[in-house]
Formats: structure tokens, C-alpha cells, sequence
């Protein structure tokens, strides 16, 4: 995955900060964004994940014109998942988030242009009761800014199950 | 931000982040994040096709919420670090309550920080969330 434009924008960060409970105002007042420390509107700390709003690809968004999406419409599923679009970001109808780590190497503000660039990171196997055989693999996002300085490392560990997770 | 001279090793904050989660709270999470996997907004999808009992939160709105009573309690723009694994899934209806935990307070090359350890439970008292995290304290 590369993203050469993520717009980071005050009404994307109050939608975001609203979907996670979040009401603290520095992610929706400018006026007293302004008067903090960091003198403007910041993005909440998952919030680089929303990137995949500037990703053409992504594929856990349908295409305009709906084509290929696997979710139900007239029958339970529109199509099936493509097997191998997994990637630390989540998955495919039996790919899960397994974990998710940021390293914080400035703030992130409403205003900055950000890219990104993913590299893949370590995989490995797991064998398990609730889901049969695990396939981890990890992805090292680096975001940069308009000056090109790095401000978000984002490592992402996805894992494919066997079967549906017992819980 | 913190201060160094209020805290030691082991205070703890705590909060409730969310109570009986709605599936459309999930669907907000899906539009804002642009993550739109229909295990998290699809019912018919997920229980014929996926084999799921229900939909399911993402786990990173898990972490957002999460991420929530962190920043509440380091302050804003303090985090130098925050990772977390998902230990279970996130149901509709469910009632997460979110704990941080001071571990150590430590000089970096640019100044101290605390490391807190994380933990979000659901009303069985389940985990749902372990993770770390660093932020920056005033000395």
C-alpha cells in the first residue's frame, strides 16, 4: 500500500473523535485548539488508520458502481473475497485484526498532508483452539509529513483463521 | 500532561468508554475510518456467510475508544507510544470500561516519560484489550 495524499482535516478528525467517543475539544473547537500547546486542532491517536480513506485501492471499501463487493445485497454475499488482499490493516472475510502499535514521533494536526508507505514486516504461524491454524503477518506504515519529517510508525499484525473464531 | 511530582508507580485511571455498544455506533466507526468489512456492519453477511452469532466491532475502534481514556488521562499530544493486541471480540451490547496503569517513569534522551500498561474488559470482565504505552510527563 502507498498513499501519496492523506489530507488531514478538521471535519474528518471531529467525524473520527466522535465515532470513538471522544469529545474532547481539541479535536472539534479551533477557537480553543488554538489556545492549547499545540496552538490548533490535533488528530486522536488511532487516527491514522482513517488512512485508508486516501488509498484508491483499499479493498474493504466498495467500488463506485458496487462491483465485486462481498457483502449481502440481494443474496448474503455479492461476491467472494479476494484471498491474497490481506495485510495488517485487517482482512477479508476470515482475516482479523490482531494487533496494532503507533510510535508518535511528532503530533499530528489538522492541515497536515501526509504519505504513506507500507512495507511488509514478520509472519508466522500459530496453532489454536478457537480458530484452528493462525497465519500472522505483519506491515510497517511510515507516515510523513509536507516537510517530509516521519510522524507515525503504524505496525499492524493481521491474522487469517482457519474458521470463524469460536467465542 | 502529567506531572511528575503527582504520580507514582502503580496509579491507576479508569473509565467507562462505552455502554451497551450500538451497531450504529459501529457503522459511525466504519465511515470515519473508511474500514467498511461488512463483519462489522453486515448482520446478514457475517451470521450466513462468515458464521458469526452477530456483527462486530472493529478492533481498532476498540483502540479509539481506548485511545479515548488514554488521552483523557496523559494529556493532549503526550503519547510517544500506544500498541495494543486484541484478546476477544467486541459485541453489540457490550460495555467496555478502559485502565491504564503506571509501570515505570523513566528519563528519555527528551525528557520523562511514564510507561502505563492497558487493559480494556468487557462487562463479563473479559479482556478485549492488553496493550502498552509511553507518553511524556512534566518534570
Amino acid at each position: 500500500m502507498a498513499i501519496d495524499k492523506f489530507l488531514v482535516e478538521a471535519s474528518h478528525i471531529m467525524m473520527f473523535a466522535r465515532s470513538v467517543g471522544d469529545a474532547n475539544p481539541i479535536y472539534h473547537d479551533e477557537e480553543y485548539a488554538k489556545r492549547t500547546d499545540s496552538g490548533g486542532i490535533i488528530a486522536p491517536p488511532t487516527f491514522a488508520q482513517s488512512s485508508a480513506q486516501f488509498d484508491p485501492d483499499y479493498f474493504l471499501r466498495p467500488k463506485i458502481g458496487g462491483e465485486g463487493w462481498f457483502g449481502s445485497g440481494k443474496e448474503a454475499t455479492g461476491s467472494k473475497p479476494s484471498k491474497d488482499s490481506g495485510g495488517g490493516g485487517g482482512g477479508a472475510a476470515m482475516g482479523l485484526h490482531a494487533e496494532q502499535h503507533f510510535e508518535y514521533h511528532m503530533t499530528l494536526k489538522a492541515g497536515d498532508v501526509l504519505t504513506a508507505t507500507t512495507k511488509p514486516g514478520n509472519s508466522w504461524e500459530k496453532e489454536s483452539k478457537r480458530a484452528g491454524k493462525l497465519k500472522f503477518s505483519e506491515s510497517v506504515t511510515e507516515y510523513r509529513n509536507q516537510d517530509g519529517e516521519l510522524v507515525i510508525t503504524a505496525t499492524g499484525v493481521g491474522v487469517q483463521t482457519e474458521r470463524a473464531v469460536d467465542s | 500532561m502529567l506531572k511528575e511530582n503527582e504520580i507514582k508507580v502503580g496509579d491507576t485511571h479508569s473509565s467507562v468508554l462505552v455502554e451497551d455498544l450500538k451497531r450504529t455506533q459501529i457503522v459511525q466507526y466504519a465511515g470515519a475510518s473508511g474500514d467498511y468489512n461488512p463483519l462489522h456492519t453486515d448482520e446478514i453477511f457475517t451470521t450466513q456467510i462468515a458464521g458469526y452469532p452477530s456483527v462486530f466491532a472493529h478492533g481498532m475502534l476498540s483502540m479509539g475508544l481506548t485511545g479515548t481514556m488514554l488521552t483523557d488521562y496523559v494529556g493532549d499530544g503526550a503519547l510517544k507510544k500506544y500498541g495494543v493486541r486484541f484478546t476477544n471480540q467486541v459485541w453489540p451490547g457490550d460495555t467496555l470500561t478502559g485502565k491504564a496503569t503506571i509501570i515505570e517513569i523513566r528519563q528519555e534522551d527528551d525528557g520523562k516519560v511514564i510507561d502505563l500498561m492497558i487493559e480494556t474488559t468487557n462487562q463479563d470482565n473479559v479482556s478485549v484489550i492488553t496493550g502498552n504505552a509511553t507518553a511524556k510527563i512534566e518534570s
